[in-house]
């Protein structure tokens, strides 16, 4: 792997730009590998890379049905934060949120990781209240969370609605400082680059269409590109888990898989200068690109999908949302408008586990909160892989949870999958 | 996405909740197992499914739906309780 530095790129400005060599290699699939991880979205890049890097297992492949980072991994809106509450939860996401802050380093790869805060905004006692309770867990915990007052809300975010007759009257916010927004490409792209360079090989186009058994085991998938043997074969899917799993011989799964929309305005001169959410009347957050354009979104659709295209019922509520917060967005322009296919799982917390089936490695269950985690996630399914058992930061992550009465359930919601 | 009501006629999916799957429960007496694994485990089809849906923001049916989860297509929509839809054909007669 070529290294990236200041002087690469003086040089190479000097020079005509001719001495770059290829990011990474788009291989021919081999017969055999020690672990096969199967989605070439940013978790399962993550995995091999930490597979390579932590457990020095480099005879690894990446299984891509397409072009790697083309699903959820180049569909999300890019937030990254730490602040869930639960044990089990708070520990693992803290984690991830300290993978990221030395990940470009890491990786060597500007992944554009910018720590902007994250403000989450309340409009009375009682939401003031249960932020308060999660933020000071947070604090509890060795993490950073901080109340804010109305005036100093209004001084960081003028560009709120702050008139005396607005929809939803801003009382104040819960900021998490370390939180932000990174690059999803340069992730996807960093993770293949750095994954690559340590000997993991990546193959496009290499559907996984069943799983090859001996004894009850998994040996191996049958792909679009033949048979690959593996004595460890690692899920890593989300929108897809489902159907493949099943074909594994998981047959039913604590999860349904629904759709999420997300929207990005024509580019603007910096004006919004935090990650904002708000769940007033449903969920709502916005961060501007370093493009200039706002990216936001709210809730899922609510009904199981795979379709990758919402409906209109959630197009016009989140326009709803974004207006009662901030009117002069109505002027903005929509410049795309897009879904994601999710696994959202019975308690909205998600599975990083070993299976009943030997051989199989199961990843999924992100609900709409993947791409903050994709550097933990990585890194615990590796250990799992590795290991054969979960790393204490996973544990709470196991696929037999339920039978247990250990839900992880955040959003106190049930097991009823639309409402994490 | 549209559905057909069967009381209210063809009407928007925002005036709709999915309410989950169509599934046979547990007998109330079966042992804890069964019943962990009808509260949170599913199927997972891909293509045709049978759902139920309520008609919150209308007539409040409790409907059966067989729609297409890849293509949104709904093939028919009827009350989830077929005695509703004997009745309401009586009362309209």
């Amino acid at each position: 792997m070529q290294p990236y530095s200041a002087l690469s790129v003086i040089w190479n400005g000097l020079t005509g730009q001719r001495d770059w060599s290829r990011q990474w290699r788009d291989r021919e699939p081999k017969s055999a590998y020690d672990v096969i991880v199967v989605g070439g979205g940013g978790h399962g890049l993550a995995t091999a890379y930490y597979l390579a890097k932590n457990h020095g297992i480099r005879r690894v492949a990446v299984l891509e049905r397409g072009l790697i980072g083309q699903g959820n991994a180049g569909r999300n809106t890019t937030i990254v934060r730490s602040n869930y509450m639960l044990p089990g939860n708070r520990e693992f996401y803290e984690h991830t949120l300290k993978l990221w802050e030395g990940l470009s380093h890491d990786l060597n790869y500007n992944l554009m990781f910018s720590q902007r805060g994250h403000m989450a905004l309340h409009f009375d006692p009682a939401g003031r209240d249960a932020f308060a309770r999660r933020y000071n867990t947070l604090r509890m915990t060795g993490s950073d969370g901080r109340w804010l007052r109305r005036d100093e809300v209004r001084a960081r975010a003028p560009y709120l609605n702050w008139s005396p007759d607005a929809r939803f009257p801003i009382e104040g916010a819960f900021v998490q400082e370390r939180a932000g927004t990174a690059r999803h490409d340069a992730l996807v792209w960093g993770l293949a680059r750095a994954a690559d360079a340590r000997g993991v090989q990546i193959v496009q186009n290499c559907e996984v269409t069943g799983f090859i058994r001996e004894a009850g085991e998994i040996v191996g998938v049958e792909t679009s590109r033949g048979e690959i043997r593996a004595p460890k074969v690692a899920l890593c899917v989300a929108g897809s888990t489902g159907p493949l799993a099943a074909r594994a011989g998981l047959k039913k799964l604590p999860l349904e898989t629904h759709k999420l929309q997300a929207f990005v305005t024509e580019p603007l001169k910096p004006i919004v200068h935090t990650v904002v959410s708000s769940a007033q009347e449903g969920l709502f957050y916005l961060s501007q690109s370093d493009k200039g354009g706002l990216v936001f979104g709210g809730e899922i659709d609510g009904h199981p999908s795979y379709a990758q295209r919402g409906g209109p019922r959630i197009y016009s509520e989140v326009m709803e949302k974004a207006v009662a917060l901030m009117p002069w967005i109505s002027r903005v322009r929509i410049l795309r408008q897009w879904a994601g296919v999710m696994d959202m799982s019975m308690d909205g917390a998600p599975f990083i586990s070993t299976t009943r089936v030997p051989g199989l490695y199961f990843n999924a269950g992100w609900n709409y909160g993947g791409f903050k985690a994709t550097p933990a996630s990585g890194w615990c399914y590796a250990h799992t892989i590795a290991k054969d058992e979960p790393h204490e930061l996973n544990a709470a992550f196991s696929l037999d949870r339920f039978a247990r009465g250990a839900m992880l359930d955040e959003e106190a919601s049930g097991p009823t999958p639309r409402l994490h | 996405m549209r559905l057909a009501c069967p009381f209210c006629g063809l009407r928007d999916e925002g005036e709709f909740a999915y309410e989950g799957p169509v599934m046979d429960w547990p007998a109330l007496d079966a042992r804890p197992a069964k019943w962990v694994d009808a509260v949170y485990l599913r199927d997972q089809p891909r293509g045709e499914t049978r759902e139920l849906w309520r008609h919150h923001l209308g007539c409040g049916s409790l409907l059966e739906v067989v729609r297409n989860n890849v293509t949104h297509e709904v093939a028919s929509v009827g009350h989830a309780d077929p005695a509703e839809t004997r009745a309401l054909k009586v009362r309209v007669r």
